[in-house]
């Protein structure tokens, strides 16, 4: 076991750098970076900026999983948030305001899921599934079915702006990134979270406020979520209640799981989760580019994940193990 | 105690389920003219009668303690499979609906075998499946496909008349595979199998009953009754179209669940998944018979249900 134990993100970031490596071989300007205007330009920035969503709602995700949970109805309250941010800022409220409320609303929707799965003990697959089917018909309620166009250039800012030449998005996530890491590890909090995730009814025992640990955990998933919504509506200057956030589960899955956090608890890897979703977003990059129809791109993403979680299946470390040690004798 | 009575009380979830469709359907009877019919009863099934197809294989599932989240993916390539098969490389629609009912099984013992062999969560694997099958489908053409097969035109051209009452032919396949789907999971050994693994796997294993093939072949029979939703769903709309099923899955786990499937696996009945198609048709209908709610209210109410079965689920079961 010592020598998978050396770095979590080596496993990712090695399958980060391959992907890039091969693009900038296909396509040798791949990684210019040009400075324009004083405006940062090139795939990898747009990568940064496009992925920044996914980033963000995979770090609410990140933690959720790490209680032995998930939270499929990231999607949903995407779509709420930029329906409550397009309804706000056309009935001329302020942009603070704007924000509040959809973070808000976000807050709510996680403690909601946070309180069936903790409290009630419901799994949390089905909890939130609840909140996945009738969240995108709340959306479509507050928007009324009709696709609300945003016209805000501070609201847009938060997209689509530039601070020191870097786009704003990106810079905003990777902040929420750093201040979480340190929040979790250089307090017990992130122990208690992995201490509950790992076996809940002994983190109880030892005196952890389990159920709070759980829910809160739910409750900033959902708050990611309620920000990557506000992201979003201001990305496309429009609030869409039936697209936005679609699929958003998934990748932000797929970005945790890829990023060494295990599925089944108790363990989490935040560093981890940014290379994953950067991975994620490099490969649908690397499809556009190669031509791929985005509409068949879920295939290499589905093999991808089953061959990272083939790798951290018990069985499969053991066949590796196996191998290794008979291969060292 | 008699035995009806003993029936309902081991099946009190089933029997609530179905108070709840007769007081539904009876609002909803009151509510607006002309909704006590038997053609608005029989539209209850032929409308939703792929999604009904779904559900039951879905009902499969969820006993044996798993979950499948590809079902509408797999609805939707087989849609375009047999439509592309017929129309552009003209194969009989029989085989064409041979070989796709034969992908839908083969992804979904593919599927099972990954998660009873290494472990893996069933919801991350159909997830993938669910990619998987999605992004195979517009692999194969992105638009949709019109199907022109004369076959096609008597299949879903037929209707069984019993009297005043006029059956149509989708109605009659849901019918056909509900029974069928009753016979596996309350008559047959494998069923009986399947409540045993997802009641508790490990005193399943210790009780000598074939854990693996049973998951195994479960996931194959939901691939199945997926890619039959598929064949029936192209019957009924004409064309073959990649994006079709999308969220559907969602919509045949609610099904399960309102009709009293414990959602952990373990305890169900097929009967209440049948009553769960009814109360989601009479939802459906009652949403277009009112004209003034909009589409997305189905949404909510559907959710709501959800949420209230759990409930009543979580409930009932500290109780015990």
């Amino acid at each position: 076991m010592k020598p998978r134990a050396k770095s979590p993100v080596i496993w990712p970031l090695m399958g980060l750098a391959a992907l890039v490596l091969l693009n900038a071989v296909f396509n040798p300007s791949f990684l210019k970076i040009t400075f324009l205007d004083g405006h940062l330009y090139g795939v990898p920035v747009d990568i940064l900026s496009q992925g920044s969503r996914t980033m963000l709602v995979a770090l609410g995700m990140t933690l959720v999983i790490a209680t032995g949970g998930v939270d499929l109805s990231v999607g949903s309250v995407v779509a709420i948030a930029g329906a409550v941010c397009a309804m706000l800022l056309q009935g001329g409220h302020s942009l603070a305001l704007t924000l509040a409320a959809a973070i808000g609303a976000g807050l709510v929707a996680g403690t909601a899921n946070g309180v069936l799965v903790a409290r009630l003990g419901v799994q949390p697959i089905v909890a939130t599934l609840i909140l996945m089917v009738a969240g995108r018909g709340v959306a479509q309620l507050i928007v009324d079915g009709q696709v609300v166009i945003i016209s805000n250039p501070a609201f847009e800012y938060l997209a689509n702006g530039f601070l020191f030449g870097i786009p704003f998005s990106p810079l905003l996530v990777a902040v929420l990134f750093v201040i979480t890491h340190f929040v979790l590890r250089r307090t017990a909090l992130g122990l208690f979270i992995e201490a509950v995730g790992d076996n809940e009814t002994a983190a109880r025992f030892a005196g952890l406020a389990a159920t709070r640990i759980k829910t809160s955990a739910y409750t900033f998933c959902g708050a990611c979520a309620g920000l990557a919504g506000v992201l979003a509506a201001a990305n496309i200057r429009a609030a869409d209640a039936y697209r936005a956030g679609e699929n958003m589960e998934l990748d932000a899955i797929f970005a945790v799981v890829v990023g060494g956090t295990a599925l089944t608890g108790g363990r989490f890897v935040i560093l981890g989760t940014a290379i994953g979703a950067l991975l994620i977003q490099t490969l649908t990059t690397t499809m556009y580019n190669l031509g791929v129809p985005p509409a068949v791109a879920p295939v290499p993403k589905a093999l991808l994940i089953i061959g990272v979680s083939l790798l951290q299946s018990e069985k499969v470390g053991r066949w590796l193990g196996g191998l290794m040690r008979r291969n060292a004798a | 105690m008699n035995p009806v009575k003993k029936m309902a009380v081991r099946n009190l979830a089933v029997v609530v389920t179905g108070l709840i469709f007769v007081a539904l359907f009876a609002t909803a009877a009151k509510l607006y003219d002309g909704f006590f019919s038997s053609r608005v009863a029989i539209s209850l099934l032929s409308d939703n009668a792929f999604l009904g197809i779904a559900a039951v294989g879905m009902t499969l599932v969820i006993f044996a303690g798993g979950i499948d989240l590809s079902v509408g993916a797999v609805i939707g390539f087989t849609s375009i499979f047999t439509a592309t098969l017929i129309e552009q490389h003209h194969v009989s629609p029989v085989l064409a609906w041979l070989l796709a009912l034969g992908a839908g099984a083969g992804l979904g013992a593919g599927m099972g075998a990954l998660i009873h062999v290494f472990r893996l969560p069933p919801f991350l694997i159909t997830l993938a499946g669910m990619f998987f099958a999605r992004g195979a489908g517009f692999w194969i053409s992105t638009d949709s496909v019109g199907v022109n097969h004369e076959l096609y035109a008597k299949i879903s051209g037929y209707e069984l008349t019993l009297g005043s009452v006029i059956i149509p032919s989708n109605a009659l396949i849901l019918i056909a595979v509900i029974l069928a789907g009753y016979v596996i999971a309350h008559h047959t050994r494998f069923g009986r199998a399947l409540l045993a693994v997802g009641g508790n796997e490990h005193s399943a294993l210790l009780m000598g009953l074939p854990i693996g093939s049973t998951k195994i072949a479960v996931y194959a029979l939901n691939g199945f009754c997926a890619a039959l939703a598929g064949i029936v769903a192209t019957l009924y709309t004409g064309s073959g179209n990649p994006s079709m099923g999308i969220g559907l899955e969602l919509d045949a786990i609610a099904i399960v669940v309102i009709g009293g499937t414990l959602l952990t696996g373990g305890r169900g009945h097929i009967i209440g998944t049948l009553l769960g198609i009814l109360i989601f048709g009479t939802i459906q209908a009652a949403i277009l018979f009112d004209g003034r709610l909009s589409s997305w209210w189905m949404r909510i109410v559907v959710g709501g249900l959800l949420l209230v079965f759990i409930l009543l689920q979580r409930f009932f079961l500290r109780r015990k």
